[in-house]
């Protein structure tokens, strides 16, 4: 079986949720819709204060290259335009709304019927996933149309479905692609149309024997689209590690996946696109996992966006009472939580409840220089000697190490016997080298 | 005896010749250098802390030396008597700078600002900064993780445990802003040290309304404009709901300290007054 | 609920840990020693454990009065390197020999520099080199192998395999008895069957990557093959130079040090390489015997060199377009 060459590592795998049903919650009093994403530019809020909205609405307008469209997710009145902290655990501008009713605009096709037929033109495919704030669901939340959209002069050969899910402990992907089968395939059919391209692969890791099963059977009836089992890997998510697992290609140093013909779209963004597309459903729900070792009632929910995370947890059974830390996302790359009163954003993909005795780290200890960080590091760096070099302020020696490549997945302080803190000196590192960079590019 | 004059016969050659190519090379290679870069390094304190923005202490005598005058150079470790002296060297004149010291603008102790979460991750400011807003509600504060301690080449400022806050030496520290620099969360400022070294400033940075910021801080600058209006010196702006005592008009008369409702106006090395109660704990800490 | 804790990811860990690994490496040291008490007896239990309990006891004086550090003990680096050293000794050297090698290997190769992780040699061979530079005699007159010996500084000695070869006196011991270790030498280095199933069991237990035994062993057995090849009547067979001596414990426990050896696996190859040159090199042309430890200390020496010119392979470092 498939994957990436260099490094990797094996986390317990944790999935008490896998193959639950997807539960719809409730509908919340009032919703705070994030107005900005993990990165780029805050979107542009286009509402004021007391305006009544509708599910679907437009509230904020793409602000810049990197920036998305965001919707209301729900029908009510405008409260007001305000800093909401959030997952990132900074004050943020957000929307907030007051929910009255469920009302939706009319131009939605809210039914869960499943349209098969696309006739329509690529620029027109471009301008509803552009218009309907369409991100990248697997983390970085990067707007999904400038993904399909190549620089000029490159062209893709193929596309890459990432349905991986290598986090351990969330299922969402999973839920996700047992329940909305027919519709990934749909949407990636339309992908494959937008970027005109012949071959599409769905990558799964073996983990997921039934995912893998329902798709490949029903992959028959579309020509082009086939399903990769992969070898359980972290960080097989990652992009790099995925095109290198699927199609045994390197994505060079400081370059994107165009640059060896592919692209890569999470399966997430795939539904997401289908509905945008076919339903004219903007990105106003999402599916999010609650999970955790004593977690009551592990569990896919499907969420509205700006849904505070606290009445997710409330509507799944609650908060455990040993809980010690709170993980937005997976546990190597998701952010502890200062308090769960955030809002759901597009790239929240699950809460996680880490017990009291897991959350604290180990003292650390003296390098050994056991040679772990390095085997392990999917990207054939030299973890130690970055951190190291960051440790004393060693800048031009940190990016001849090519610290910019880090994926910053973890793998190397999950391995490293002495506890060491390696991935916090290299973010660091990264942080100031990049800034560096910048700089220079300026002068 | 045949053996040891062969050798020293050799070595005696091998040496010659040696120096003689040297001699050479030398000559041939000379660089000349301006004797006074020399003279004015020799007048400069060494410490190579880089707070006048030149790379060093021979950095910052050359830069002396080709400049045309020296009024934006300051050598803020040596201070005016240093400078006094290079410019006797360089026969040139320099003007009499006030001399600064660095002050923390915040004032969130642990009891002023209680904690919400735990941070258990390196102790690194930076690292921390890039992480999350910080322990407390107030993400403009203190995150009390030493990396100003950690950039002070002369052990002028140290976190105290108990409050978890900064404390600049005024004795030790030279105003050479690594510590401003290093702090991520821009804290750190270069004040006039004033007369006596008697200073006042506002020991805040939040930028949040009152409300919200009081809710996080007891110390916190509300915005209230209240020693905007009280001071007669117009030494006093409110820009993005924080206070800012700009200290080359404030004549240190203290009238914002009397009327500042949270405490976040903080006075130094005044003597104790009659009539107003006490100085909050924490204005002496950061002293 | 408290306070909840925030921290930068990840927020999970494998559970390895330092103290796990020097016990595996014990562990696997298991067969050797085992091997040792059987052939040379008493001497080697009184030689073992004087050798773990004094290095373990000046860890333990160094890190508390010396350095006042924290008590690191605990994490098994100390009795780890103890053990080495008494593998590395014959069974029959006087006990304050091994209480010097023990103060030299901790104290000097080991504390001096910061402890562990910071030595730049590996702290057991400093020992022993320093053992054999100063007592010659004692540290190369190898008790004779006798099942369950009882006697111990008054043990009948013998040659080891490569003393006879580089003097081309006395018989050599058979290969079968070589490699299931009767014949003279240190206690811990004449099975070269109990070191093989210890070097299978680090590789299971993912202790250690086979690049520097196999790369050590490979090549001492082409290099020494070459010179056989030669000139059989001048130089021993390649079998005769993998089984004998400290080679295979070398190869497998000492170079395998993860303080003092490369930090990825290309680096490690190199050193293997220089290692297994050296060491036929010293055999086959120098003064002693035996090179092995001289070997790994000079390639120790050049381990920073190699961590710094020869880097992991990087991701995406040979571009493939085509499929």
């Amino acid at each position: 079986m498939k994957t990436f060459r260099i490094g990797g590592i094996h986390p317990k795998e944790n999935k008490f949720s896998a193959g639950k049903k997807i539960q719809t919650i409730e509908l919340p009093k009032q919703v705070v819709i994030p107005l900005s994403h993990y990165i780029g530019t805050p979107s542009e809020a286009v509402i004021k204060k007391g305006d009544l909205v509708k599910v679907g609405q437009l509230i904020g307008k793409a602000n810049g290259f990197i920036s998305a469209n965001v919707h209301s997710s729900v029908s009510g009145k405008v409260t007001k335009v305000d800093v909401q902290l959030d997952a990132t655990g900074y004050k943020r501008p957000a929307v907030f709304i007051d929910v009255e009713g469920d009302e939706w605009l009319e131009n939605i096709d809210k039914s869960s019927d499943i349209v098969r037929e696309c006739t329509l033109p690529k620029d027109e495919i471009l301008r509803r996933i552009q218009d309907a704030g369409i991100v990248g669901l697997g983390g970085a939340t990067f707007p999904a149309h400038v993904k399909l959209t190549p620089p000029p002069g490159k062209k893709a050969e193929s596309v890459i479905i990432n349905a991986v899910e290598c986090e351990s402990y969330l299922t969402n992907d999973h839920g996700l692609m047992l329940e909305k089968a027919e519709e990934i395939l749909i949407g990636i059919k339309i992908i494959m149309q937008v970027l005109d391209v012949k071959k599409a692969f769905i990558g799964i890791e073996a983990n997921k024997p039934d995912a893998i099963k329902l798709l490949s059977n029903l992959a028959k009836n579309y020509t082009g689209i086939e399903v990769v089992p992969l070898k359980v890997s972290y960080p097989q998510g990652g992009e790099k590690q995925l095109i290198d697992a699927i199609l045994r290609r390197q994505v060079p140093s400081g370059k994107i996946p165009i640059e060896v013909g592919t692209v890569v779209q999470n399966v997430g963004t795939v539904f997401a696109i289908y509905e945008a597309v076919q339903k004219n459903k903007p990105m106003i729900e999402r599916i999010v996992t609650v999970t955790g070792k004593s977690a009551p009632n592990p569990g896919n929910y499907r969420v509205r966006i700006g849904t505070m995370l606290s009445e997710l947890a409330l509507d799944a059974g609650g908060v455990p009472e040993d809980t010690g830390k709170i993980v937005g996302g997976g546990p190597m790359m998701g952010r502890s939580l200062m308090t769960l009163d955030v809002p759901t954003a597009k790239g929240s993909a699950g809460i996680l409840y880490i017990q009291k005795q897991e959350s604290i780290r180990k003292p650390i200890q003296n390098c050994i220089r056991c040679t772990k960080c390095v085997t392990v590091c999917p990207m054939g760096l030299e973890p130690f000697l970055l951190m190291n070099q960051s440790e004393r302020n060693m800048w031009p020696e940190m990016e001849a190490n090519r610290t910019m490549d880090c994926i910053e997945c973890g793998s190397c302080s999950y391995t490293c016997p002495s506890n060491r803190p390696l991935l916090d000196y290299i973010r660091f590192g990264k942080t100031t080298v990049g800034g560096i960079i910048r700089n220079r590019a300026v002068k | 005896m045949n053996l040891i004059l062969i050798s020293l016969i050799t070595l005696g050659a091998v040496g010659a010749v040696s120096a003689i190519i040297l001699f050479f090379v030398a000559k041939k290679f000379h660089v000349y250098e301006d004797p006074r870069y020399d003279e004015v390094e020799a007048a400069l304190p060494a410490a190579n802390c880089g707070g006048c923005g030149f790379p060093g202490c021979r950095g910052f005598a050359v830069a002396c030396v080709e400049a045309e005058s020296l009024e934006k150079l300051n050598c803020p470790v040596g201070g005016n008597e240093t400078m006094q002296k290079v410019a006797t060297i360089l026969g040139k004149t320099v003007a009499e700078a006030a001399p600064t010291v660095a002050v923390v603008r915040c004032g969130g102790t642990c009891d002023h600002r209680p904690r919400t979460s735990d941070y258990d991750g390196v102790k690194h400011c930076f690292i921390a900064h890039n992480l999350f807003s910080g322990e407390s509600g107030c993400s403009f504060g203190c995150l009390g993780l030493g990396d100003c301690e950690v950039s002070c080449e002369f052990d002028a400022i140290h976190i105290n445990p108990a409050t978890k806050l900064p404390e600049v030496d005024e004795e030790k520290c030279t105003s050479c802003g690594a510590c401003v620099k290093a702090c991520p969360k821009l804290l750190i400022e270069l004040r006039k040290k004033g007369p006596k070294s008697r200073r006042i400033y506002v020991s805040c940075r939040n930028e949040e309304r009152g409300p919200i910021a009081k809710k996080s801080c007891d110390v916190s600058c509300i915005a209230c404009t209240k020693c905007e209006k009280v001071c007669p010196h117009e030494a006093i702006t409110i820009t993005n709901n924080l206070a800012f005592i700009h200290d080359d008009k404030c004549t240190l008369c203290r009238k914002c300290v009397e009327v500042c409702p949270t405490n976040a106006i903080v006075e130094l090395n005044f003597p104790p007054r009659k009539i107003k109660e006490p100085i909050s704990s924490e204005a002496e800490l950061v002293s | 609920m408290d306070k909840l804790v925030i921290s930068p990811a990840p927020h999970i860990h494998g559970g390895d840990s330092v103290s796990k690994n020097m016990t595996t490496v014990i562990v696997a040291l298991v067969p050797a020693l085992l091997v040792g008490l059987y052939y040379f007896g008493l001497g080697a239990i009184i030689v073992t454990l004087t050798a773990v309990i004094s290095c373990i006891l000046f860890e333990y004086l160094i890190q508390k009065y010396i350095l006042k550090g924290t008590n690191s003990i605990m994490d098994g680096s100390a009795a780890l390197t103890g053990l080495l050293l008494a593998l590395n000794l014959p069974s029959n050297i006087p006990l304050w020999m091994v209480i010097i090698g023990s103060l030299v290997a901790i104290g000097i190769a080991k504390m001096s520099f910061g402890g562990l992780g910071n030595n730049p040699f590996n702290p057991a061979l400093i020992g022993r080199v320093f053992l054999l530079i100063s007592f010659p005699v004692a540290m190369t007159s190898w008790p004779k192998p006798i099942p369950f010996n009882p006697s111990y500084l008054d043990a009948e000695t013998a040659a080891t395999p490569l003393a006879m070869m580089k003097s081309h006196f006395g018989t050599l011991p058979t290969t079968l008895d070589l490699f299931l270790g009767n014949m003279g030498g240190s206690l811990g280095e004449v099975s070269v069957l109990a070191l093989l199933i210890g070097l299978i069991y680090l590789l299971i237990k993912k202790i250690i990557t086979w690049h520097i035994p196999i790369s050590i062993l490979v090549t001492v057995f082409i290099f020494a093959g070459i010179l056989n090849l030669a000139n059989p009547e001048q130089y021993a067979s390649p079998v005769i130079h993998l089984f004998s001596g400290g080679l295979m414990l070398g190869a497998v426990f000492m170079a395998t040090d993860y303080v003092t050896s490369p930090m990825n696996p290309r680096g490690m190859l190199v050193f293997g390489v220089g290692i297994g040159i050296i060491t036929v090199l010293i055999r086959t042309f120098g003064a002693y015997p035996e090179g092995v430890s001289f070997a790994i200390l000079i390639m120790n020496a050049f381990t920073p060199l190699i961590n710094t010119y020869i880097k992991p392979k990087r991701f995406g470092e040979k571009v493939k377009v085509n499929n």
